[in-house]
């Protein structure tokens, strides 16, 4: 009886555990292996890569076995008796010489590869890539095409310290974002990477690379996307506190496709562009409201909802600049302050600068009651 | 060295008791407990952050710090390990060992020794409290990359300054090593009959001095780019943030081979002894040993293949990152060859050598792997890289200093520690490390990017299972604190000659040697 209660608390042990270790469902995985990728790079890097791997298992076999093989036979405690010999002149050039062939035999694919991935010319189409605290801004250079790519939202709402929602229940957890960046299969894209406040690295494994985005620098690579599909990555290098939530989503359409996603951008762009129409006059409540979504999409990470700021980052409610003189306001929003995380936002339209500066004179318990009409930024700051 | 030995000890009879014993100190075997007890309480400090950084990981969403906090554990982690534990753990065993082994009675400059040692507290002091300023710890990484560490509040100078001072006294800590193996030899100990832990102190102490001034240098430009108006970094003023990762990284390569050098020398001295054969190559190790120190400073921007470098430059860091694995190969045969035909046993110093040699072996195969260029442009800045460094840091560097403790514990103390739990310790160690990094090395070849406080659901499996191996690693470090504890208040007498296989006149003197080490100098046959 004992027994088999014991038995049945160890067995329900066993499902908890397993239970839990599974708890993620249907997309938890135990992958072990690098990707092959939809590009050529990436199809190369992944046999380089198993290449490598297979010489290390290889050598690490021999060696391992040698000393194993040592260690079981060449013990005390079966009898062994050491042997003197400290030293053999060709025993070691040889094995000073076998390593050096064998590196030699992988840094000639290994230099091909590298000399593929330099290759960024005679590309079909360029789409630079600009990092910021904490999103992507893709521009399509032949196109004079652009917009920006954020966290999607649910992530976002789940993503929080004690945020009460089950992220297994979020569709690709912090590897969505509002808008991918679309490209055309089969062409040679050419990247450029560059960032505007702080060192980011774009990546997506299924192209086969990534490179830094660092400001001041423009960095080249390319990808040909041979498959149709969706593509997530992350930002790669540590660019402050929300660098785990800057995702970068790749959707890879037909060419037919692509054309007509980028005609739907252009005309979406255009309207946008005249409903920000910075030279007519515009209302507090237009003002407000653009204002708030402005600032929800650009600011509330630093400042939060409830302006009152976090660690390191001055409030916006009851702050002597959002409160006082105007111009100082909108001097630190289009310029941003040197040495801190507040970077320049003289990317958003004018109306969206006007708004947002508008909006936080008047949200939070400020009470400055002006208003910043587009037209002032597109005059006087442009 | 002509006054009696009456003399000597009313001397010190007349020395501070008590604290001011410690504080005041110039001998060497104190001041090497003092650096091995520091080393070991910064040990505890740092793995309680990863602690925090693996109960954070344990499952996706956030569930115990904010992401700010997140960032300032992996950076004051990566710190505290470094400069805190590794650092001063093998300054610790050069403190007590060097004079011992070439035979001297202390090290050359005895009071630069207790200030060198006495700096630590102060910069780690210095580096903790940040934690309790506005805008909280620094959270931009170790590496401390610009534009981002300008982004760091209040404790921005603090970081600089401890660094500052971490930097003097590794160097004053070097000189010393450096003026003692040149000037205090005894008779007949030419250069070539050196212990291979003192060469590879030697060649680590000028590492030291050649790469610490490099890295003072570029926080020091930080500083000024911060508050005197200089843009070395910033692109906005005409500066070059990829300059600072050059500069950085020019020492920080050096720097890992400072962290692994000493630990050849350990497992040199240890694989022979429980072999009971002399070491296998002994000149190919030292040669081997100067080959990777000069190696070293010219492989450094593969820690940058990402930057976006022109070709040339891609390839020659590549070729010759890859190069180093013919010296290290080299060191890990003579090892082999060591035991082959020897006469073993697998005492708790022998057992964390061997997991030494295999392991870190395991990190050297995953750094061929980061050398070769396309294959880091997708390695780079993953999980594959944090179990590769971990590799060759835990299971390479902090199991040598375990190794080295067991090994000499009973010279130090004149007790045996209980071999029972020593081996205990080892395969708890040895199960739990492997099971909390080599499942990093999935996680980052699936593509999860490291420095990231939460993630998507498809990384969640392996994630769990690394934590449960962090915590259960971090458990069993408790019973490494008993066992030397336990063997330092006492136990079964050790004899002086210890294990025996050991040769060196370390092996010579008492268990526990004399205050002095060597009085009278001995002669080297
Ligand atoms: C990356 C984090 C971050 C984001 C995003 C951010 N800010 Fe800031 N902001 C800061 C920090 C940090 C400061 C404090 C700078 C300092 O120490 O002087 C600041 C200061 C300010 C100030 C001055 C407050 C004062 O009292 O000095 C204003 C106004 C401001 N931000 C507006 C904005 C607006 C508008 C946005 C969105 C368009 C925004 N910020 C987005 C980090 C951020
Ligand atoms: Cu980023
Ligand atoms: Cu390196």
């Amino acid at each position: 009886m004992i027994r088999r209660i014991r038995h049945r608390h160890f067995v329900a042990a066993l499902t908890t555990l397993t239970g839990l270790l599974w708890s993620f469902g249907a997309s938890a995985d135990w992958t072990l292996n690098m990707r092959k990728g939809v590009t050529s790079i990436s199809q190369e890097v992944y046999s380089l890569h198993m290449i490598i791997l297979w010489v290390c298992v290889v050598i690490g076999i021999a060696v391992f076995g040698v000393m194993f093989w040592s260690i079981l036979h060449h013990r005390k405690s079966k009898g062994a008796q050491a042997a003197h010999f400290h030293e053999n002149t060709v025993v070691e050039i040889v094995w000073t010489l076998i390593p050096f062939s064998i590196l030699i035999f992988l840094a000639v694919p290994a230099t091909k590869a590298l000399i593929n991935i330099e290759s960024t010319g005679n590309s079909d189409l360029t789409i630079k890539v600009t990092g910021y605290q904490w999103k992507w801004r893709y521009e399509y250079l032949d196109e004079g095409l652009s917009f920006f790519s954020t966290l999607e939202a649910k992530s976002n709402q789940a993503r929080h310290l004690r945020s009460g929602v089950d992220v297994a229940t979020v569709d690709n957890y912090l590897l969505d974002v509002d808008n991918p960046v679309v490209v055309p299969v089969g062409r040679k894209i050419r990247f450029l990477t560059t960032a505007n406040d702080v060192i980011h690295a774009w990546w997506v494994p299924d192209l086969g690379w990534k490179r830094d985005a660092i400001p001041g620098f423009i960095n080249e690579s390319w990808a040909r996307v041979e498959k149709a599909g969706v593509y997530r990555g992350q930002c790669a290098e540590l660019c402050g506190k929300d660098h785990g939530f800057m995702p970068i989503v790749v959707v890879a359409k037909e060419e037919a496709d692509y054309r007509k996603w980028v005609e739907e951008q252009k005309a979406a762009q255009a309207a946008a562009l005249q409903a920000d129409n910075p030279d007519r006059e515009w209302t507090k409540e237009e003002l407000m409201a653009k204002g708030e979504s402005v600032y929800n999409a650009n600011c509330v990470a630093c400042h939060q909802t409830d302006g009152k700021g976090m660690a390191g980052v001055k409030p916006i409610a009851g702050s002597p600049v959002a409160t006082g003189d105007v111009a100082d306001h909108i001097d630190v929003v289009m310029y941003g302050r040197a040495g801190t995380a507040m970077a320049a936002f003289s990317q958003l339209s004018d109306a969206a600068v006007a708004a947002v500066i508008t909006y936080q004179r008047n949200s939070f318990g400020n009470v400055a009651g002006d208003l910043v009409q587009p037209s002032t930024i597109k005059t006087e700051y442009r | 060295m002509s006054h009696s030995h009456a003399a000597h000890d009313e001397h010190h009879d007349r020395a501070p008791s008590g604290l001011m014993r410690w504080v005041t100190t110039t001998n060497h075997k104190d001041i090497g407990t003092l650096y091995l007890s520091f080393s070991l309480l910064m040990f505890f400090v740092g793995g309680t952050m990863a602690m925090v950084i693996r109960a954070e990981l344990f499952q996706p969403g956030l569930q115990f710090v904010d992401p700010q906090f997140f960032n300032s554990m992996t950076t004051i982690h990566a710190l505290v390990m470094i400069f805190g534990a590794v650092m001063p753990g093998f300054v610790g065993l050069a403190n007590w060992m060097v004079p011992m082994m070439i035979g001297a009675p202390d090290m050359a400059l005895p009071r630069m020794n207790n200030w060198s040692f006495w700096l630590l507290p102060f910069a780690f002091i210095l580096l903790l409290s940040t934690f309790f300023m506005p805008g909280g710890a620094p959270a931009g990484g170790w590496t401390m990359y610009a534009p981002l560490v300008m982004q760091t509040g209040d404790a921005f100078p603090f970081l600089i300054f401890a660094v500052h001072i971490l930097g003097i006294s590794s160097i004053m800590g070097a000189i010393n090593i450096i003026a003692t193996v040149f000037n205090m030899r005894a008779p007949g100990m030419t250069f070539m009959k050196l212990p291979l832990f003192v060469w590879t102190w030697i060649i680590t102490a000028f590492l030291l001095i050649a790469s610490m001034p490099v890295l003072a240098g570029a926080v020091t430009m930080l500083l000024t780019d911060r508050f005197f108006g200089t843009s070395f970094f910033s692109a906005a003023g005409g500066g070059d943030p990829v300059m600072y990762q050059h500069i950085f990284w020019f020492f920080g390569h050096p720097e890992v081979y400072i962290m692994i050098l000493p630990a050849f020398g350990v497992v040199s001295a240890i694989v022979p002894t429980f072999a009971r054969k002399p070491l296998f190559g002994y000149s190919s190790m030292v040669y081997a040993t100067a080959s990777i120190a000069f190696l070293s400073f010219i492989v450094w921007a593969h820690h940058m293949f990402t930057v976006g470098m022109p070709l040339a430059g891609e390839l020659f860091f590549m070729y010759t990152t890859v190069l180093i694995a013919v010296p290290t190969g080299v060191k890990i045969f003579n090892w082999v060859a060591t035991m082959w035909k020897g006469s073993m046993t697998f005492e708790t110093p022998m057992l964390f050598a061997l997991g030494f040699i295999v392991m870190f072996t395991i990190g050297g195969f995953s750094g061929l792997m980061l050398g070769v260029t396309p294959a880091d442009f997708q390695y780079h800045d993953t999980y594959f890289v944090v179990a590769h460094f971990h590799y060759v840091l835990v299971t390479g560097a902090v199991y040598s200093i375990m190794a080295a403790v067991y090994f000499w514990l009973p010279k130090w103390t004149g007790h045996m520690y209980d071999e029972k739990l020593g081996k205990l310790h080892f395969w708890l160690s040895t199960i739990f490390v492997n099971v909390l990094f080599f499942p990093q090395h999935f996680l980052g070849l699936a593509g999860m990017p490291r420095r990231i406080p939460d993630y998507n659901v498809q990384f969640a499996d392996w994630n769990m299972v690394s934590s449960i191996g962090g915590f259960m690693f971090g458990l069993s470090q408790l019973l490494f604190v008993y066992i030397v504890i336990r063997c330092v208040r006492g136990g079964q007498k050790a004899t002086a000659q210890v294990w025996e296989g050991a040769h060196g006149l370390e092996w010579t003197l008492p268990s526990p040697p004399p205050y002095h080490s060597f009085t009278t100098p001995p002669v080297v046959k």
